[in-house]
Parts: C-alpha cells; structure tokens; sequence
C-alpha cells in the first residue's frame, strides 16, 4: 500500500512517519504559536488603546507590521505550511494567491485614491448651479 | 504504422490496473485551494472597505462605534478556539477519540462565544442607527465582517458535524482527513480575523 502511493509519488519522497496528508504540529508548536500570536495580538491593542506612540500614522503602520508577523506565525504554527507540503504546490498556491492580494489591494486604494484626488468631489458643490439646473442647461444647449 | 504493429495490436485504451489513486490522497491540496480562493474574496471585501471606509455619509464613523475591549475579546476567542482545535489534532493522531471530542467541543464553544460577541455588536449598531444601510463605510464594514462571521457560523456547523460523525464510526481515515480539513478552514478563520482586526478595528479607531 505504501508502495503503491509511493510510486505514484505527489512529490513527498522520503515520508516515513506519515504518508500523506501534509506536516502535523506538535505540542510544543502549537504553544510556541499560541504564545507568539497572543504577544502579537496584545501589543498592537495596547499600542493602539493606550495612545502609546502619540502619533497615528506610526502607530498604523507598526500594527500593520504586527500583524503581517502574526499572518507568518499562525501559517507556520498552525496551518503548518512550508516549502514542502504536497511537494511545494500548496506553497506555490500560497505565493500566486499573495501576489494577487497585494495587487488587488494596492491596485484598488491607489487607483481609487487617485481618483478621489483628481475627481474632486467636492468641488461641484462650490460651482454655484445644481445639478438639476445644470443638466438642464446642458439639454437646452443641445441643438 | 499500423501494419507494423497489426500482429500485436491488442492496442488498449484503459491501463490493465488503473492507477492507484488511494482516496482522498489530493484532498489536502484541493482544499488548500479553496482557501486560497476564499482568501481572494476576503482581498476583494478588504480592498472594498480600504476604498470606503471613509465614506462616512455624515454618519458615525469607526471613533464613535467600535468598541476596541469587546473585540480584544472577539479575538481572544477566536484565538482560544484555534488553540484549542490544535489540542484536538494532537488527540487525533494519539487516536483518542474522548480527548478529541472534548477539545472539539472547547472549540465549538469557543467559536459560538465568538460568534454571539459579535451578533450583540451588529445588533447594538442596529439598534444605534449605524446599520448596513447608513453609510458606505457601514455597508463595506458590515460586508467583510459578516462574511468572516457566516463562514464561522458555517465552520460551525461543520464542527458538529464531524462530532456526530466522530461519534458515530470513530477516527476512521476519511473522518481524520475530514478534521484536518476543518482545522485548516478554522486556522484560515483566524488568519482572516488578524486582518479584521488590525485594518478594521485598530486603525479605524487611529483614523
């Protein structure tokens, strides 16, 4: 049986103990994650509800921080992912999906902040004339 | 061509033994594919939100209604509970199906603790005025929020789920299989939430 799965190999190699289904945490593991995750979860709620570092801008910029450590902590600790499980295709998966996230999000907010900066929403609000008033300019202007 | 091998053309189109594909050998991947798909569409929910999460519509904004202590609780449950679905993989592969049961039942308790914090949330911005409908802010704030919950509400559900079945046959392959399907859903859960509260929480009370 084993040697069956073997030879029609999914890329583990040499997997003794376990023949399939990926890594498994230990007790060790599972608590040295949970302890970074509390850590890492605790810090920035205090930095934040606390008024720590006085100054919002750095403050959001290292819970973002934190938060990306704690991301990395619960996919090594928890999710037990490496380089390694189903001979690397779920890490690929795990990359491809990062890749589109990052262009997702930093795609959609400049995009969309650029759009709001050269828009100008605002600014129609100041030119005198409604909408209404103006749309019907523009009709009557039509031949 | 043909009539080369016409004296030996027993040509078969299907292998004498089909490979050997033992059930459930690619499960692990293809779920991790869900999730990573699922993790695009939580992308999506958190770059709507990161585009109108300002728009407040003159209405409340995350300063006047978020809570910052009761989700330090929401995410210490949801934290326990994925702790505690650690202690009931570590059962699993000792094969004792008591101690797996107990901490699954832990968890379930844990992810319904999460889940009742944050129904009293929603229905206390209801009750406030600051519903789905009030505000772009609101409505993406709501969107990504109640996604991550129903997925734990389904998380659930497949929880108990599992326990019946675990009840029922024991910890055969395909229920150990099954479980370790759950736990990297309710792991995933987790990751997700870090983002919930560090992008919507935290730094919608720094704004």
């Amino acid at each position: 049986m084993s040697d069956a799965v073997h030879s029609y190999g999914h890329g583990h190699g040499h997997d003794d103990e376990h023949h399939d289904e990926g890594a498994h945490g230990t007790m060790g593991s599972y608590m040295i994650g949970f302890g970074l995750s509390v850590i890492l979860t605790a810090i920035p709620f205090w930095l934040v509800m606390g008024n720590v570092l006085d100054n919002p801008r750095l403050t959001g910029f290292v819970i973002m921080a934190f938060a990306a450590v704690q991301v990395v902590v619960h996919m090594i600790y928890f999710l037990h992912m490496n380089t390694r499980v189903e001979g690397g295709w779920s890490f690929m998966a795990m990359m491809l999906t990062i890749v589109l996230v990052v262009i997702t999000l930093s795609g959609s907010m400049w995009v969309m902040y650029h759009l709001n900066a050269n828009m100008m929403p605002h600014a129609e609000m100041d030119m005198g004339p409604t909408q209404e008033m103006r749309t019907m300019q523009n009709m009557s202007e039509m031949p | 061509m043909s009539s080369a091998t016409a004296s030996t053309d027993t040509r078969s189109y299907h292998l004498a033994e089909e490979p050997h594909l033992h059930e459930g050998h690619s499960t692990m991947l293809g779920f991790w594919m869900y999730l990573m798909s699922d993790c695009l569409i939580f992308a999506i929910l958190f770059a709507t939100y990161a585009v109108l999460g300002g728009n407040y519509a003159g209405g409340p904004g995350p300063k006047d209604l978020f809570d910052l202590p009761l989700v330090a609780v929401n995410t210490a449950m949801l934290l326990f509970s994925s702790i505690t679905y650690g202690f009931a993989m570590l059962a699993m592969e000792k094969n004792r199906v008591g101690a797996t049961q107990g901490w699954l039942f832990v968890t379930l308790l844990f992810g319904a603790a999460f889940l009742s914090i944050e129904l009293y949330e929603f229905a206390h911005l209801i009750h406030e005025g600051a519903g789905p409908q009030r505000s772009a802010f609101l409505s993406a704030f709501f969107t990504l929020v109640g996604t991550h919950g129903l997925h734990v509400t389904f998380g659930s559900i497949w929880l108990v789920t599992l326990m019946v079945q675990v009840a029922r046959k024991g910890l055969i392959a395909a229920n150990k299989r099954r479980l370790m399907c759950l736990s990297m859903f309710w792991h995933f859960l987790d990751v997700i939430w870090i983002g919930v509260f560090t992008f919507v929480y935290l730094m919608g009370v720094l704004r």
